[in-house]
């Protein structure tokens, strides 16, 4: 173990600041050879120690009795009845996919499946939450945002077609606040049996430490470090660090993993995503305060010469970390070879709290596990309120030009934002596994059936992120209103959330006053609606050239629905049924699409939250569709009612009239919240009347489904133009270079 | 020494990953392309033997999986 | 009736395809690839959907050569009756057990969506139960389900009525949504006991799922 030369650019290259490697020789006690400094940088990396983040993450709401894991292991894990546990989490793939949007985003698939089947469970469904530039227009940007959205879809289908994962649903939307830097976010959803589920531990000395899946090359060495850094122009020049996904080993990995975990061979397992072996090592000895052995050069090789550094630092795809019982090593490593793939006996568990790493018998690395995997700095990094936010907020919707109702609703209903997106979601399997009741296209959230028990799982990503540039607190907390109403209006309840937080460069007090102002609208609501969070990733360093994306703190809601046979859809039924408005109109335009589709701008206020409305209007649904009294529901956000109406009809190709009564005309796009619509047969129509109001919630009748014409106050058009904008626009825009 | 396989579609066989290259090249402003045809290059490492027997060995391989004859022509390259 | 599901390493519709077949009342053995024999007493033997060896090289083109391939092709040319869904239509293809090929789709996309499709012969043990002329609703999920085969291999299937079902749009049109010759959607061989779709009627067996079209189909083989 030699000391390093050079050490000022080594410290350089690997994120380390000066006042961290004084730190570090304080642990050791003496200087680090370069093995430990690559350990040191990636646990330390923003994206392994959460340190610009940790400091607000602390506090988030994580407990209630349906919640089985929090936050802290692979995936969350929630209670959805009859011994049936749904493990879930979301993950970003931010900065790979903006230099190789197939691998970037297909890796991001590939990681967040493993979380889950890490735990036990085999995943049954994905969703996923985009963000991407702008896409209109000819310009370089646009014609690069097009290839990137190709690509994107491209990698995600081709990794969960593969995988046999159903992609259920998600969201995609577009803004200049994302030329240069993407979002994708990667959610994951599987099921196991409560007495199934394993956790990242490594535990019991002398117990082998084994490594299984595919073989480990160079692949992506440094990714950890590198999505904690923003991009220059310089980034492209990175792509060798994109790692390269594998569906078809994953999906052997998978299977074996589940082959396994049917036995009694295992102790823990953990993925080794960010930062490979080191991670997944020092996490699982750091969980249970053991110590661990490991031989580098038993860990199987795809190329030759490759050091213990690289070892520790690859992020090769598709592999496991084991802690097996003692006895059970040829037993592992045969249901591994059934599968094709690499098993090897790597080291040992030990009870000197030490990570102790050899190469050829010779020690080449010997770090206490604690403090690594603790004392990553914390940091209280300072904030600002934007500046930007005193001129934003003090615009409303009077200062705009009037603009006719009808030409408003062709704008909107043509938005990228509102069209359907089937040139995306048809390029997923949505129905392996024949569990889909809710397919992606059909509105709010998306439903599976759990087979175990005839139940329903529905959940639903939402964030928007114009609400969380004029007002953060407010904004994340509406996509956990938002997400958990799309969850209700399918009948079921809302349980909990997992979240993906896509913020700018932390080093900017504004973006960190962001972060922080978005963690305290998330504990608002997720605290208010008892909604626990229990998982969760942080994705910071979303900045190019010194614009950071909008904040875009993405939300996944997971609900349950107690009866699969009695899952709520979004779109029209039936010709002659009653559409019922529930909520109250109040003339809110603060980031609406409104503004920025007719005047290019995201300005205004968010108004006061409601949570009690808001839960009341969930259990108004729940318990109206448990009756038996609504044909179909739909919550109002983006547009307002307007736009849900529009959607409806397009989707169902049935023709409605209706008229409602507000204050101002252009209020049809309003998007107040806690409101939503609901499709009535003519003879429920009392009934649900009388539940609203007993319930204290505002209900009007505004019209009903009829016809070939689709008619709103004085908006109007025939549900045959409303399909051809609703549905052939998003193809005609990414498709127009092709 | 190695040979190199390369499988692409039989002519008449439309190749639709070759004419949307076809059609993505003329629109960056390419002209005077009349085809695009797209197929696989498989390079495979061999034991050192005479060239005849090679071709006879890469044949039989590319027959039995590499190529489907149904709709694939291929051609064989040997290099020492 | 008894039920033998091949799977294969990347395999990934053998639990759907058990699942639908208990469902209707019948027995399901899940054989591995690397088996050399099929289970005794079977009546049918499905060659489920998924990305068997990754869909690398050419869809379908490794499994052909699994161990229980062997016994597949026996069994089929002693008439018994062989039912390949999706990439299960690539491997039977890619086997020769059917004619023709499966290439990429037209648009280069993965397509998956419920999808309509027209009976066209009904002559035979898979669609016994439907008409000639019948729509059916059933999900596609498939990257390379352009179906080719030459002037000559067609007129063939046309004579020997081996064309069972096309792509149809929702008014019953002709829609070769994928690119394939005469919007084939399925074939069977000449002697009428090997059947290959793209189409998963596995899928289609309940309502909440979006339709029961496919259980007809599954049910066919019965007699």
């Amino acid at each position: 173990m030699s000391a390093i030369e050079n050490i000022e650019s080594v410290l350089k290259s690997h994120k380390l600041s000066p006042a961290e490697y004084e730190h570090i020789k304080e642990i050791l006690h003496r200087e680090p050879n370069i093995v430990e400094i690559g350990i040191f940088s990636a646990m330390w990396s923003e994206h392994c120690s959460y340190k610009s983040s940790k400091k607000y993450l602390n506090g988030f709401p994580t407990k209630a009795p349906w919640v089985i894991q929090g936050p802290g292991e692979n995936a969350g894990v929630i209670d959805v009845g009859d011994g049936v546990a749904a493990v879930f989490k979301m993950e970003s793939h931010n900065h790979p996919s903006y230099i190789e949007p197939f691998q970037g985003a297909a890796t991001g698939v590939g990681g967040i499946l493993r979380d889950v089947f890490t735990m036990g469970a085999r995943p049954v469904a994905n969703l996923n939450s985009l963000r991407f530039g702008s896409i209109k227009g000819s310009d370089n940007i646009n014609k690069y945002q097009r290839h990137l959205v190709r690509g994107v879809v491209e990698g995600i289908g081709s990794y969960g077609n593969c995988m046999g994962v159903p992609t259920v649903g998600g969201e995609v939307s577009f803004d200049d606040s994302y030329n240069g830097n993407i979002l994708v976010n990667a959610f994951a959803l599987g099921l196991v049996k409560h007495e199934d589920i394993f956790l990242g531990v490594a535990k019991g000395i002398g117990n082998p430490v084994i490594y299984v899946g595919s073989k480990t090359g160079r692949d992506g060495l440094g990714g950890a470090v590198m999505s904690s850094d923003s991009f220059t122009e310089e980034s492209k020049s990175l792509r060798p660090t994109v790692q390269v996904g594998d569906p078809f080993t994953e999906k052997l990995l998978l299977e074996a993993c589940l082959e396994l975990f049917a036995t009694d061979h295992v102790v823990g397992i953990q993925d080794m995503g960010a930062a490979g072996l080191t991670s997944s090592s020092f996490e699982m000895a750091g969980k249970t305060g053991a110590g661990m052995i490991m031989n580098l050069d038993k860990v199987p090789a795809r190329e030759e010469g490759m050091s213990p550094y690289d070892f520790m630092l690859s992020e090769s795809q598709e592999r496991m970390l084991i802690c097996a019982k003692q006895g059970s090593e040829q037993a592992i490593i045969d249901i591994f070879e059934k599968w094709g793939l690499d098993a090897a006996v790597i080291g040992e568990v030990t009870d000197t709290g030490r990570m102790e790493l050899f190469w050829y018998g010779e020690k080449c690395a010997d770090m206490p596990i604690a403090p690594v995997s603790e004392e990553a700095p914390i940091l209280d990094r300072p904030t600002l309120r934007p500046s930007y936010l005193d001129a934003v907020n003090a615009k409303n919707i009077s200062d705009y030009p009037v603009v006719t109702n009808q030409e408003a609703f062709e704008k909107l209903l043509s938005s990228l934002e509102v069209v359907d997106k089937a040139w995306i979601y048809e390029q997923y399997d949505s129905m392996v596994q024949t569990n889909t009741i809710k397919r992606p296209g059909s509105l709010d959230a998306s439903v599976i059936r759990i087979k175990q028990n005839d139940k329903a799982i529905a959940m639903s990503a939402d964030c928007n992120p114009r609400y969380c540039y004029i007002d953060p607190f407010k904004g994340a907390a509406l996509a956990v209103i938002e997400s958990g109403r799309n969850v209700a209006m399918s009948g079921a309840r809302p349980l909990a959330i997992t979240d993906c937080l896509n913020f700018g460069n932390p080093e900017n007090p504004e973006v960190m006053w962001q972060f922080a102002q978005a963690c305290e609208g998330i504990k608002e609501a997720c605290a208010t609606l008892n909604t626990p969070v229990v998982s969760g990733n942080v994705s910071l360093y979303n900045e190019t050239n010194g614009v950071s994306v909008f904040p875009t703190p993405a939300i996944a809601m997971v609900g349950l629905n107690d009866d699969c046979n009695k899952v709520l859809q979004s779109s029209f039924q039936k010709e002659g049924n009653t559409l019922l408005m529930v909520g109250q109109t109040k003339g809110e335009f603060g980031g609406s699409l409104y503004i920025k589709e007719l005047f290019g701008e995201t300005t205004g206020k968010i108004g006061e939250i409601d949570y009690t409305t808001e839960l009341r209007l969930w259990d108004f649904v729940i318990n109206a569709n448990k009756k038996g009294l609504l044909e179909s529901a739909k919550d109002l956000g983006m547009g307002g009612v307007a736009i849900a109406l529009a959607k409806m009809s397009a989707i169902s190709g049935l023709g409605v009239e209706a008229n409602i009564k507000l204050n101002n005309t252009n209020e049809i796009f309003d998007e107040s919240q806690s409101r939503a619509v609901f499709e009535v047969a003519p003879e429920h129509v009392n009934d649900v009347v009388k539940m609203a109001s007993d319930l204290g919630l505002h209900i009007d009748a505004i019209g009903s489904i009829k016809g070939d014409n689709f008619t709103l106050n004085d908006v109007s058009m025939t549900v045959k133009q409303l399909q051809s904008i609703y549905f052939d626009t998003f193809k005609k825009t990414i498709e127009q270079d092709l | 020494m190695k040979a190199i396989v390369n499988v692409y579609l039989k002519q008449g066989v439309l190749d639709p990953q070759g004419k949307a290259a076809h059609h993505a090249l003329e629109s960056l402003g390419f002209h005077g392309i009349e085809d695009v045809r797209i197929g696989k290059q498989i390079v495979i490492k061999l034991d050192s033997m005479s060239k005849e027997e090679a071709i006879t060995k890469v044949k039989e391989m590319s027959e039995t999986l590499l190529a489907n004859t149904v709709i694939e022509d291929y051609d064989i390259e040997i290099v020492q | 009736m008894k039920v033998a599901v091949l799977r294969f390493p990347g395999t990934n519709c053998e639990f759907d395809t058990e699942y639908a077949f208990k469902k209707l009342g019948h027995d399901v053995a899940i054989v591995w690839h690397n088996d050399n024999a099929l289970p005794d007493g079977i009546d049918l033997v499905v060659v489920p959907g998924g990305f068997s060896y990754g869909d690398y090289l050419r869809s379908g083109s490794i499994a052909r050569f699994a161990p229980v391939m062997k016994s597949v092709s026996q069994y089929a040319s002693k008439g018994g009756k062989v039912l390949g869904i999706c990439n299960g239509f690539q491997i039977l293809t890619e086997a020769g057990l059917l004619p023709g090929a499966l290439k990429r789709n037209t648009n280069l996309h993965f397509i998956s969506k419920y999808q309509h499709l027209k009976v066209v012969n009904n002559n035979n043990a898979f669609l016994n139960q439907y008409q000639a002329g019948d729509m059916l609703y059933v999900p596609i999920a498939h990257a390379d389900g352009n179906y080719y085969i030459d002037d000559a291999g067609l007129e063939e299937l046309k004579i020997n009525g081996q064309i069972l079902l096309q792509y149809v749009d929702s008014d019953g049109n002709v829609d070769s949504i994928n690119g394939s010759v005469e919007a084939i959607a399925g074939i069977c061989n000449k002697e009428k006991n090997v059947f290959g779709l793209m189409p998963h009627p596995e899928r289609a067996i309940e309502d909440i799922l979006g339709s029961k079209d496919g259980i007809k189909m599954l049910q066919g083989f019965i007699s």
